[in-house]
């Protein structure tokens, strides 16, 4: 059975310097299967307008294209093109949360994320998103700077 | 709108003719609106609240109450059996995860909530319990009770009949499944119901849904600041409403949304705090709650006025039967349309039963409405159409004085809260209202653009009336919407059992499964 690695992509630098670890990591491990998954922060518990409700499922719909054209598809054609199994998922949810669960049904071995925000060091040293999955992780997260 | 086109413009040539003098005389804006509104409404308010023949009980709250009833009765207590179902819908314990994005229960829930909380729970609590004294808070709840089936019947409907547009957006409420629900029965007239639903739905939005919100916020901010013409926070209000539903300016909504939610926590919380404080005072406003609900300790109309203001306020607060939930509610995504029934039944209990109570007990309590101290009675005002208070505060100003004798620095807040919770219930109901119209002309940028403008002249014309009138015409065309509503569910009702039978069945098998643990 291949090792099947989750990456988690934000659509920023450092999503893609934890592709090209996850890249990396696969070259070395040899039998691989990569998982691209970006994730669109979403939470059911906020408060929305009527209209904003009635054309939820329209937003969603673009949402998830958008997500899929600039960020995944990209990213899973690059896999493919540099000779790894590959595939993409997008999904609403909390970051974290979304991520794990993913991780989880696709029986993965390992998660790597990037270091969230290029907000600077001072700033914070991880985006919360990742030290929530480094903290509730069911399984290995890699963490790249 | 033609109905009050047409009256409109035959009482103000009325004023003009039969007394030329008026225009001369030093009038200010804010009284001839407030004439001429009185009598293009007359006629209509005296319609919907026609009583009994022999007696003063208007047949619409009869109409309401018996419909509650029977809803509960049909359904087995849906209210009680699917109660604990409901809460677990809400948190999300049954929401498939591949589903996520889109609108969930909670968020259906808390939107048609942000359109029913708001003055209907500080003022119009204050002005039941004003005219039909603490009595009236039992009616109230009671009818909170029942009206948690009608909201049942109307949210599973709405979602089972709304239309799903190519484009992914949907248009839900009571409308649709007139018509799709009588033509799916085989039963004539769904349209014609349906049309005159809108009609009703579109005075509804103008009436209890702007010019009461609009008259209230008015009244709220003049006793903080002093008092000035009405029409000046109706153009205020009328500019940002404009803003927000024509202009498109989400912002403006989004931190209304935000705030509304964290407003009404704290309103309840300020209640608390005076209930906890007061605790010793709880065990006999209980006392006079239910004393009063049988005897009426003295009030205008005895124990049938307590009774009658009650079920009044309670139906205008949370508006069960009234259909306006199922156009909010019928935004949720799901595949079992009557997941969003029992998810919706909950908004009663949340905005009558606690909160409509909560406001309640602190007037209650704070004893701003004045007793004969040796018979124990409430003494009437000069008038006799209401319970003195002690500053003759009526309405929001009840209220405010009732927070205030506790927390002194409240009726700012409490100021905030309802210009807050007026705008938001304004952009909630300019939303329903927008919904009967296109049906009723079309989808369309102009025609919506028409219904926006005629919505934000209201505003104004809302802030500048008094209340008596306002009041009167925001309930009739509430409840005028109610009639239809609840003749149409009467023969719809049997397609929300069949999906009840249906749903229950396959929860107690285990079919119906939970996502989270």
């Amino acid at each position: 059975m291949p090792t099947k690695i989750i990456v988690g992509l934000d659509g920023a630098g450092s999503g893609s310097r934890a592709l090209s670890y996850a890249e990396r990591l696969a070259k070395l491990i040899g039998d691989c299967e990569l998982v691209v998954v970006y994730v669109i922060e979403w939470s059911p518990f906020t408060f929305q307008t009527a209209e904003e409700n009635a054309q939820r499922h329209k937003r969603r719909e673009e949402e998830l294209k958008i997500a899929h054209e600039r960020v995944v598809d990209p990213a899973v054609k690059q896999l493919a093109d540099d000779g790894f199994t590959a595939s993409g998922i997008v999904r609403h949810g909390d970051v974290a949360e979304t991520l794990n669960t993913i991780a989880m049904e696709q029986k993965a071995d390992q998660i790597v994320v990037g270091r969230a925000s290029d907000g600077g060091f001072a700033k914070r040293i991880f985006g919360s998103s990742t030290s929530n999955l480094v903290m509730h992780a069911s399984m290995p997260v890699t963490v790249v700077g | 709108m033609k109905y009050l086109k047409k009256f409109g413009l035959a009482s103000a040539l009325a004023t003009l003719s039969v007394n030329p003098a008026l225009a001369q005389e030093a009038m200010s804006l804010d009284q001839k609106v407030n004439e001429v509104f009185a009598a293009t409404t007359g006629p209509f308010v005296s319609l919907i609240f026609a009583p009994f023949p022999g007696t003063s009980f208007p047949w619409i709250v009869m109409w309401l109450v018996i419909a509650a009833t029977i809803f509960t009765l049909y359904f087995g207590f849906v209210q009680l059996r699917f109660f604990s179902h409901s809460i677990s819908l809400v948190k999300g314990d049954y929401s498939d995860p591949n589903d996520a994005g889109e609108v969930s229960h909670f968020q259906a829930l808390a939107t048609a909530l942000s359109g029913t909380v708001g003055l209907g729970n500080i003022a119009g609590v204050a002005v039941a319990v004003g005219i039909g004294g603490p009595g009236a808070t039992f009616w109230m709840i009671l009818a909170g009770l029942l009206g948690m089936a009608s909201k049942f019947t109307e949210c599973t409907l709405g979602v089972k009949y709304r239309n799903e547009y190519e484009d992914g957006t949907v248009s839900g409420g009571p409308m649709y499944y007139m018509s799709k629900g009588f033509k799916e029965l085989g039963l004539p007239g769904g349209k014609f119901l349906a049309i005159l639903f809108s009609i009703f739905c579109i005075l509804g939005a103008l009436g209890g849904g702007n010019m009461f919100q609009a008259n209230q916020a008015h009244a709220q901010i003049s006793g903080i600041v002093g008092d000035y013409p009405g029409w000046i926070t109706g153009l205020v209000f009328a500019a940002v409403v404009f803003a927000v539903i024509v202009g498109g300016i989400k912002s403006i909504a989004n931190v209304t949304e935000k705030v509304v939610p964290f407003m009404g926590i704290m309103y309840v919380g300020a209640a608390l705090i005076i209930l906890i404080v007061n605790y010793d005072l709880i065990g006999w406003a209980f006392g006079q709650i239910f004393e009063g609900a049988f005897t009426g300790l003295g009030v205008a109309g005895g124990f049938v006025g307590a009774l009658i203001q009650g079920f009044k306020r309670a139906a205008f607060s949370n508006e069960a039967g009234v259909g306006s939930a199922a156009i909010a509610h019928s935004a949720v995504r799901t595949k079992e349309p009557i997941t969003e029934g029992f998810v919706s039944l909950l908004e009663p209990l949340i905005d009558t039963v606690v909160i409509c109570t909560m406001t309640a007990l602190v007037i209650i309590i704070s004893q701003q409405l004045i007793t004969d101290p040796e018979t124990g009675m409430y003494v009437l005002n000069e008038a006799g159409s209401a319970v003195a208070t002690i500053d003759g505060n009526s309405g929001v100003a009840l209220t405010s004085a009732a927070f205030g004798s506790a927390i002194s620095w409240f009726p700012f807040v409490l100021a905030i809260a309802v210009v807050l919770f007026a705008f938001s219930t304004m952009i909630s109901w300019s939303y329903y209202g927008l919904k009967a119209w296109t049906y009723l002309f079309g989808e369309g940028k102009t025609t919506e653009l028409i219904f926006k403008i005629i919505f934000c002249v209201f505003i104004v014309i809302g802030a500048a009336a008094s209340l008596g009138p306002v009041i009167d015409f925001s309930d009739a065309a509430i409840f005028a919407m109610a009639v239809v509503n609840i003749f149409a569910l009467y023969f719809l009702m049997k397609l929300v059992k069949k999906e009840l039978e249906s749903y229950s069945a396959r929860l107690k098998a285990g079919e119906i499964k939970k996502f989270k643990h």
